[in-house]
């Protein structure tokens, strides 16, 4: 428990403050210099681009979005079922073991071409995989951990009540492991956009995010590519704080 | 005493933990030791004799290599399906995501209790165990002296006629520890169940036992059982930690301790500490 909670004026006033020091100082140093918007737009050039084209920015973000959204749902089903599995059968596990460490350095965007020619490039199929599989990692190595974290004085317990194994599994090893599935999963929140997002710029179909922001920088349109940028951003934040939210909840009470 | 069922009897126990190399570890060594109902015994020796796997072998959470264990008449196994005794061990062990009242529920939830009569139950040993202000407080509220006072009400949920106490006020400080000390007994005096009781505090062995068991190490034996003869559990209070009797108990029992380190070191020469 902290001694004193920095009060909420603190907490929002100031990375406010700072935020708009920068931009200020940024918009100074553009025009200051006259920097070309091709090296660095102005902040304010970019609002207004993003405020012009609000409804594309916004469509772009609920392509992307939804891509990675349908990543990280699958990745994550998959990365706690195969964690479980792999908790409950050691042979499964030390098989398993080298595949997903494997994986885990396989550069995974790197897959998406390879995925757009078997899936087609008129179908975002390849891009929620490459989601899914960003996601999978993390998920399924937090889970294991997760899942091994029950003490040895929880387990003697268990055994002196003499229950069964699915009663000790539900009173004990599942809320062990749950704070550890959501660390996975806040972890695997922003590789999911991020991944999803880098996808669109191997091919397939138009609309996303990255999609955008690569035709608009093409077109020399640097304003309105930032303004995807921050795009981007507001949907990569938006799954970070919502899964950070949903971890803090969980695990308020598993500090043992 | 024929006729009535001990408690607790051990015959001719050893348990021996087998090494990657060389002969292993006899953790005990042909042990034998019967608890009466409603008796007290506290297992007391220096680090290795074998006073905790002793205990566990009782609680069947470890499986003797030869010899026989039962509780009340059953088999050491059969006791535990049987959910005959309530153990509480050094590290209270509570599940942090659950409150104290749910904790103290978690055996009788298990068990299959009824939601109303669990409710009242641990009410019932939340007020036991003087918590009534914290039933709705999580253990990272609490205190270490607290979280113990959790594990022992969770002990007795079931109301068990054999407790199981494995060095639970270990980690507590001095202060703590005595009242949590005068609170055992008084609930023992409540509950009458028998308690083996592992320690390796000499005065917490003494002041509440019937019965000290003194351990030696390395095969683990019982070196010899001392009585300690101070009156029942009900009449037992803070003034008995100034008793004569109590005094005389206590050196009987550290002389029996001492007299096993005299052995090897004395041979050397050498005085440790």
């Amino acid at each position: 428990m902290r001694a004193s909670q920095p009060g909420l004026l603190q907490t929002v006033l100031a990375p406010i403050v700072f935020g708009v020091a920068v931009i200020l100082l940024w918009q100074g140093l553009v025009t200051g210099l006259a920097i070309k918007a091709f090296i660095l737009p102005a902040p304010f050039a970019i609002g207004a681009e993003f405020t012009a084209n609000l409804q594309n920015v916004t469509n772009g973000m609920a392509v992307t979005g939804r891509n990675a959204l349908i990543g990280l749902i699958i990745g994550a089903l998959l990365g706690i079922a195969l964690a479980i599995v792999s908790a409950l059968a050691r042979l499964f596990d030390e098989m398993a073991a080298p595949v997903v460490a494997a994986l885990s350095v396989v550069p995974i965007v790197a897959l998406a071409p390879v995925l757009y020619t078997m899936f087609g490039a008129g179908a975002e199929t390849a891009r929620q995989l490459v989601a899914a599989l960003a996601v999978f990692v993390p998920v399924y190595f937090n889970t294991l951990r997760g899942l091994r974290q029950v003490r040895p004085v929880h387990r003697d317990l268990m055994r002196a009540y003499a229950v069964t194994n699915w009663q000790a599994t539900k009173a004990v090893t599942l809320p062990t492991a749950l704070p550890f599935v959501f660390t996975g999963l806040r972890i695997a929140s922003s590789l999911a956009v991020i991944s999803a997002l880098i996808a669109e710029y191997f091919g397939g179909p138009v609309g996303g995010l990255g999609k955008s922001i690569t035709s608009a920088a093409s077109s020399s349109n640097y304003g309105l590519a930032w303004a995807y940028v921050l795009g981007s951003i507001i949907l990569g934040l938006a799954f970070y704080c919502v899964a950070l939210v949903v971890e803090k909840l969980v695990t308020r009470r598993s500090g043992g | 005493m024929t006729g009535i069922v001990p408690a607790v009897e051990v015959q001719g126990v050893t348990r021996r933990f087998a090494a990657r190399k060389g002969p292993g570890v006899t953790a005990l060594d042909d042990v034998s030791l019967t608890v009466a109902p409603g008796e007290f015994v506290s297992l007391i020796g220096p680090s290795g004799c074998g006073k905790s796997t002793l205990l566990r072998l009782v609680a069947d959470l470890d499986v003797p290599t030869s010899g026989s264990i039962e509780v009340f008449g059953k088999p050491a196994r059969q006791a535990r399906i049987d959910q005959d005794y309530g153990i509480a061990f050094q590290q209270a062990g509570l599940l942090p995501w659950r409150t104290v009242a749910g904790n103290i529920e978690l055996p009788l939830e298990l068990h299959g209790a009824g939601k109303a009569a669990r409710r009242r139950r641990a009410a019932e040993l939340i007020a036991l165990v003087g918590l009534s202000d914290f039933a709705g407080h999580y253990p990272d509220q609490l205190s270490g002296g607290m979280q113990q006072r959790v594990a022992i009400a969770r002990s007795l949920a079931e109301s068990p006629s054999l407790l199981l106490m494995d060095e639970p006020f270990g980690a507590l400080d001095e202060m703590t520890r005595e009242r949590m000390q005068n609170e055992l007994v008084r609930i023992c005096a409540e509950t009458q169940a028998a308690v083996v009781f592992v320690t390796h505090s000499i005065p917490e062995a003494v002041f509440l036992s019937t019965r000290v068991v003194v351990m030696s190490p390395r095969p683990g034996r019982i070196r010899s059982i001392v009585s300690v003869g101070l009156g029942e559990m009900s009449g037992r209070s803070e003034d008995l930690r100034e008793d004569e009797g109590f005094f005389r108990a206590l050196s009987q029992v550290r002389e029996l301790l001492h007299g096993d380190e005299a052995a090897p070191t004395g041979a050397r020469g050498v005085e440790r500490r």
